[in-house]
């Protein structure tokens, strides 16, 4: 996984509440066996028409939007499926962090497994991003993690709210399963301890 | 000792490692897997040249990308096709057991992971899948995991899991007539929000909650998600019990079983435990629901109107309000019995097993689905069809105008051929109401499979409370 230090990019603004990830990757892209080639389908239904044309209503397809690398957008982003072509076609579109007043669960912990930085901030914030990603043609931010801070050329600064082993691990690029692996032994303890209480389940006789 | 919730009792009981400062490492006792989320995480073991450290706990099927149609024939999307073999080769090399489309146990992962005793009061269980909230209706800890998650569990059998807070939620009163489990989850939901539930694990309870059957129950558990909780549970009892005897993956009838009970009966939340924010519903109040709207919090009763988004004060709400009736081509104070529909899809992991199938035949039987309106009826495993054919269920649907499908998740997703067409409206027993989510300007209602059965006869929503229904199972 690729570490996150500090990043600075464009901003596209998302202004919606409650993005479920049937929209950021809808069910007709998620046949794919691999991790990569995501971003070419992120939000496809609402980025075009016919499939093919790019929607000039939506707004992130506007040329100032180009190469942008952070989304901002508003409450309960992620919410529903599980599905982690949700943080692959983001990552792969190019965004590498998300700011909005909320996130659901299961997306906010599948974000920071892929080098993503979903950052909460208050609705006051985000309300104030908003105003003036649409205001300043190109609109950048920094996203300092190292700091927990998020800047602004025009003087906006925010602190970020991140716990520290999320952050640890997404400042180091750390894979979770080599974390985990440290602790083996643990595992085998518990698994001597408990195994009566948990049996490997075993198909009946004679049903 | 401090009394403890029923969650507490199986967090504690599950952690391998605890440190200051870091998520816990929690074991996990069961593991299901099916074709779209896994295939990433076997290949990340492949690549990082690591095994399954427990494969005897994890077991496969194929549901999400599955054709409904004739088994027999190849399916025909070479991309879904692959998906599949994927699995099948990857089930073969890490010796994991897989129900594939010819076993009699394939189905829904959620439908068949209880039918086969997989699902057990007490332990924790995870899958690749939002809807794994569905097994806590068995008192286990389940919750929905991404792919890297998985990948995770299948190298060390464990999880790393910040400790989620805890919400009861008590459904109190006898059930009014003509609602259905899924009226009381939908208005909860309505009541709680999409994200009500965001951090926590809910506790149902409750006199209304504890006189539901394990179906009715996995189907509360099912939707917590849509509240975005991690988890939802129920306390296992005696309804709990009688549903596990004779399991095949289950403890076998003697002193194994025995000795389970004995510890599934000391799981309940303790009188006096102290949960972090509770929520109090008169069943009384309970009516008959249908979302309006493109998240399943959108919901209203069936005798009330779509709502007004000028009436709601949230400047949030009132955009979502907006954009969801504009989707779904509604006008406000249009009367939810007005709305006519095209398609109605009887199915999905909330709402497709026996008792669903049977309350379904019963309403239908010497009835006929309405002739502007396409309905099928997608069981939620091999045994759910099986069982609804031995007893003639089947023969009903046909008759009164009914699709009759293998079983998978079909059309609450649409990934495989069942789909809406644009500007499609449909009454769905499924969870998800998403703009899209059944096909791409599809419109869907969520409501309960009695309803959902009505609304076929009818051609539009109807409230099911003007007929004469059984409450039987």
């Amino acid at each position: 996984m690729e570490p996150f230090k500090k990043h600075t990019g464009i901003v596209a603004p998302l202004d919606l509440p409650n993005v479920d990830t049937d929209q950021i990757i809808p069910k007709q892209f998620l046949k794919r066996i691999e991790r990569t080639g995501f971003g070419q389908f992120l939000f496809y239904d609402w980025r075009f028409l016919d499939g093919t044309r790019p929607n000039p209503e939506f707004e992130m397809n506007a040329e100032r939007y180009r190469g942008a690398s952070i989304l901002l957008t508003r409450a309960n982003f992620g919410s529903g499926s599980s599905r982690e072509h949700a943080p692959w076609a983001l990552l792969d579109y190019g965004f590498r962090c998300l700011i909005a007043p909320s996130f659901a669960d299961i997306f906010y912990n599948n974000c920071f497994k892929n080098g993503i930085l979903p950052v909460r901030l208050t609705e006051e914030q985000v309300e104030t991003l908003f105003q003036h990603v649409r205001r300043v043609p190109g609109y950048k931010l920094t996203v300092d993690l190292e700091n927990k801070k998020v800047t602004s050329e025009d003087g906006l600064i925010f602190s970020i709210d991140v716990d520290d082993f999320r952050r640890h691990c997404l400042l180091n690029g750390l894979d979770d399963i080599g974390l985990t692996l440290q602790h083996e032994d643990k595992i085998t303890a518990y698994e001597t301890v408990h195994r009566n209480l948990a049996p490997a389940p075993d198909r009946q006789a004679g049903l | 000792m401090a009394p403890k919730t029923m969650f507490e009792k199986i967090w504690e009981e599950h952690v391998v490692r605890e440190a200051a400062g870091e998520p816990t490492l929690l074991y996990i006792d069961r593991h299901l897997i099916h074709e779209v989320t896994s295939p990433q995480a076997f290949e990340g073991l492949r690549l990082a040249g690591r095994g399954v450290r427990r494969p005897e706990l994890t077991f496969a099927t194929m549901d999400h990308n599955v054709p409904t149609t004739d088994r027999s024939r190849p399916i025909e999307d070479a991309i879904s096709a692959k998906q599949i073999e994927t699995l099948v080769r990857n089930c073969k090399e890490f010796g994991i057991a897989l129900f594939d489309l010819k076993s009699p146990d394939q189905g829904i992962v959620h439908v068949i992971g209880p039918e086969l005793g997989l699902t057990l009061p007490g332990q924790t269980l995870v899958c690749g899948d939002s809807h794994t909230s569905t097994h806590g209706a068995f008192g286990t800890l389940a919750f929905g995991i991404g792919t890297s998650e998985v990948e995770h569990v299948l190298a060390t059998q464990c999880l790393l899991q910040d400790r989620p807070r805890t919400f009861l939620i008590e459904v109190d009163g006898p059930r009014p007539y003509g609602v259905e489990a899924k009226d009381i989850i939908l208005s909860i939901i309505g009541r709680i929000g999409t994200d009500g539930g965001t951090g926590s694990v809910i506790e149902y309870a409750g006199e209304t909650v504890r006189r539901l059957s394990m179906e009715e129950r996995m189907t509360v558990c099912n939707m917590s998600i849509e509240g975005g909780a991690r988890a939802g549970m129920i306390a296992p009892d005696e309804t709990t019990f009688a549903y596990l005897r004779g399991r095949p993956f289950g403890p076998a009838e003697g002193p194994a079983f025995d000795t389970a009970l004995d510890r599934w009966r000391r799981l309940p939340s303790d009188a006096g435990a102290r949960f972090d924010r509770t929520l109090r519903i008169e069943a009384s109040a309970l009516t008959p629901q249908v979302t309006w709207g493109t998240n399943p919090g959108q919901v209203v009763s069936i005798d009330a109107r779509v709502p007004s988004p000028s009436d709601l004060a949230d400047p949030n709400a009132r955009k979502s309000a907006e954009r969801a009736l504009d989707y779904m081509g509604l006008r406000p104070g249009e009367a939810v019995t007005d709305i006519r529909i095209d398609r109605v899809f009887i199915g999905s992991c909330t709402n497709s097993r026996i008792e669903d199938l049977r309350r379904v035949a019963r309403f239908v039987k010497g009835r006929k689905v309405a002739a502007n309106v396409f309905a099928m009826i997608v069981p939620g495993s091999q045994q759910v069809k099986k069982q609804a054919e031995a007893e003639g269920l089947d023969r009903t649907f046909k008759e009164a105008g009914f699709d009759w499908r293998e079983s998978g998740c079909s059309m609450c997703l649409g990934m495989n051929p069942d789909i809406l067409q644009p500007a499609e409206r449909c009454a769905s027993t499924s969870n998800r109401n998403f703009e899209g989510r059944q096909g791409k300007g599809g419109r869907t209602h969520l409501v309960s499979p009695i309803m959902a059965a009505a609304a076929a006869v009818e051609g539009h929503f109807v409230d099911v409370r003007q007929y004469e229904l059984s409450n039987d199972p």
